[in-house]
């Protein structure tokens, strides 16, 4: 992925070798939001800090998106289902994200699961628009 | 229990579905026949509320109703539009500002409406373009959950909604109006795992307008007057699971439709067991299930004994929906709360027709939920 650029600045270390989602954390109440945000939705504090994300979850809940999503998405022409899942990250936060299977019968709530950055879709000049996602465990995802 | 203070003394309805009406115009007339039911004319209304979604403000109806002059106040509060219309009238009647009002709703929305830009709701461009801004897959991750920790099995899911069209069937104001066998809503096409295209409804159109007065008015208007004991609206707290999150906490926290409907019963000094007919929110046949819970009508889990009992059906111990909910009659957001009132007074009057619930029901409960996490709930009796 030479000419791989992020779907956006700031939501995970990239490039790297090892990339993490990056959220914040409330230095008053210790919450975790992701992405990395200014202010607490459970204190309303405004002291927040920003830091990488756990790589490894379990599989909070997950499902498949079967038909062609109308604009905003931003996916390649030819479309090809996609799993969606919230990761629990131990003792930290659930965060919504695209899974690498699509295949209901391959996903359980429970199952390890750990972060790799996917191609999204290609650009007209080659290059590769990059995204995060949860595979499950051993399957090209961290290492 | 202290004695009533408001009462429905009229309402009227524009058929659910699509038509080539204006939203305007479907208002226009569902809040005619809620005049007529009441028996009264737009100049008799001292003030209104009313609102839609995608179809224009409520408060340019006057231009056909009438220019009396009356505080008109536009309401836009997403799936909720209806229920807080209700709520603030309710409120304007207690307050003893005015003694008689409306609530109107009205939508109309194109197929396949819905398709939110992030930004609205204060996210980044990314989370639409790489495919997460879909409020059907939110009600697919909460019910694929929630069936995990519950026992909720698929064959529920394809009942509530084949529950929902023969519901339909049996009214005429509904939108989807041919039942159809739980095998062909389990075969049909697979929209956002575990749901099926019949599981969901569709954006859609309708309007519906209420007449309310002080309860001890209402014999003037109504012979039948139905009584509104409670009416609240809620939003979400920290750790409730909502459509577009990115994240969610891991200490979780009840949904907003728990708290909506906790106060809805103690307002009115009531409990759900009370309930003789309730319309729930079934954006999806997940959420009928979810919601029978969240809103104290049954115990989590026991909604697999119930629904496949039959105890949800028309004639069961607890019906449900018996108008066909959103799934027969499609959401035009700003209507479907007050759609689900419209129903409930019906049943309370005893002039459902072919749908009536048996027995004299005497209280009657609604809920309705929607984005970005509110809820709103009615208490109604006889």
């Amino acid at each position: 992925m030479v000419n791989a650029v992020p779907v956006a600045a700031g939501l995970f270390t990239w490039p790297s070798d090892e990339p993490s989602l990056i959220g914040s954390r409330c230095r008053t109440c210790g919450t975790t939001t992701f992405p990395a945000q200014g202010s607490c939705p459970r204190c309303c504090g405004e002291d927040m800090e920003q830091r990488e994300l756990s790589r490894r979850g379990t599989l909070w809940s997950y499902t498949v998106q079967g038909f062609q999503p109308k604009e905003p998405y931003a996916g390649p022409e030819e479309f090809v289902p996609y799993g969606v899942g919230y990761v629990e990250l131990p003792n930290d936060v659930i965060v919504e994200s695209r899974l690498t299977v699509a295949d209901p019968e391959q996903l359980e709530i429970g199952m390890p699961m750990e972060l790799v950055i996917e191609t999204f879709r290609r650009e007209p000049d080659g290059t590769d628009v990059v995204t995060f996602a949860f595979a499950p465990s051993g399957t090209g995802g961290a290492s | 229990m202290s004695g009533p203070d408001v009462a429905i003394v009229g309402i009227g309805i524009h058929p659910f579905g699509r038509h080539a009406r204006s939203g305007r115009e479907q208002a226009v007339v569902a809040t005619r026949a809620a005049l007529a039911d009441a028996g009264i004319t737009f100049a008799d209304a001292q003030f209104a509320f009313g609102g839609s979604h995608s179809a224009g403000d409520a408060d340019a109806l006057v231009s056909e109703l009438g220019l009396t002059g009356l505080p008109f106040v536009n309401v836009y509060n997403g799936c909720a539009t209806g229920g807080s219309a209700l709520t603030m009238a309710d409120r304007t009647i207690r307050s003893g500002a005015y003694d008689l009002g409306l609530a109107i709703g009205f939508d109309k929305h194109p197929r396949g409406a819905f398709n939110t830009d992030p930004a609205e709701v204060g996210l980044g461009a990314w989370y639409g373009e790489t495919g997460l801004m879909l409020t059907t897959q939110f009600f697919a991750l909460k019910i694929q959950r929630y069936q995990q920790e519950h026992g909720i099995s698929a064959g529920t899911l394809a009942r509530v909604a084949a529950k929902a069209f023969r519901n339909g069937s049996l009214n005429p104001n509904a939108w989807r109006r041919d039942p159809l066998t739980e095998e062909q809503i389990l075969g049909s096409a697979m929209i956002s795992h575990p749901l099926t295209q019949y599981m969901f409804c569709s954006p859609g159109e309708g309007a519906v307008a209420l007449v309310l007065c002080r309860a001890d008015l209402a014999h003037r208007y109504a012979d039948q007057p139905v009584y509104l004991r409670a009416a609240t609206l809620c939003s979400r707290r920290f750790g409730s699971f909502e459509v577009f999150s990115p994240w969610l906490a891991i200490d979780r926290a009840d949904s907003p439709s728990v708290e909506a409907a906790t106060l809805a019963f103690e307002q009115a000094g009531l409990e759900p067991a009370d309930v003789d007919v309730a319309q729930v929110q079934d954006t999806e046949s997940g959420a009928e299930v979810m919601h029978m819970a969240e809103t104290g009508l049954c115990k989590h889990g026991e909604q697999e004994a119930l629904i496949q009992s039959g105890a949800t059906e028309i004639g069961g111990s607890l019906p449900i929906n018996t108008d066909g909910g959103c799934l027969a009659n499609g959401e035009p957001i700003g209507a479907s709360g007050l759609r689900q009132v419209y129903e409930n007074v019906l049943q309370l009057r005893g002039a459902a027709g072919d749908r009536q619930v048996p027995g004299t029901p005497r209280t009657a409960f609604t809920h309705v939920y929607g984005a970005p996490g509110i809820s709103a709930c009615t208490v109604l009796t006889t």
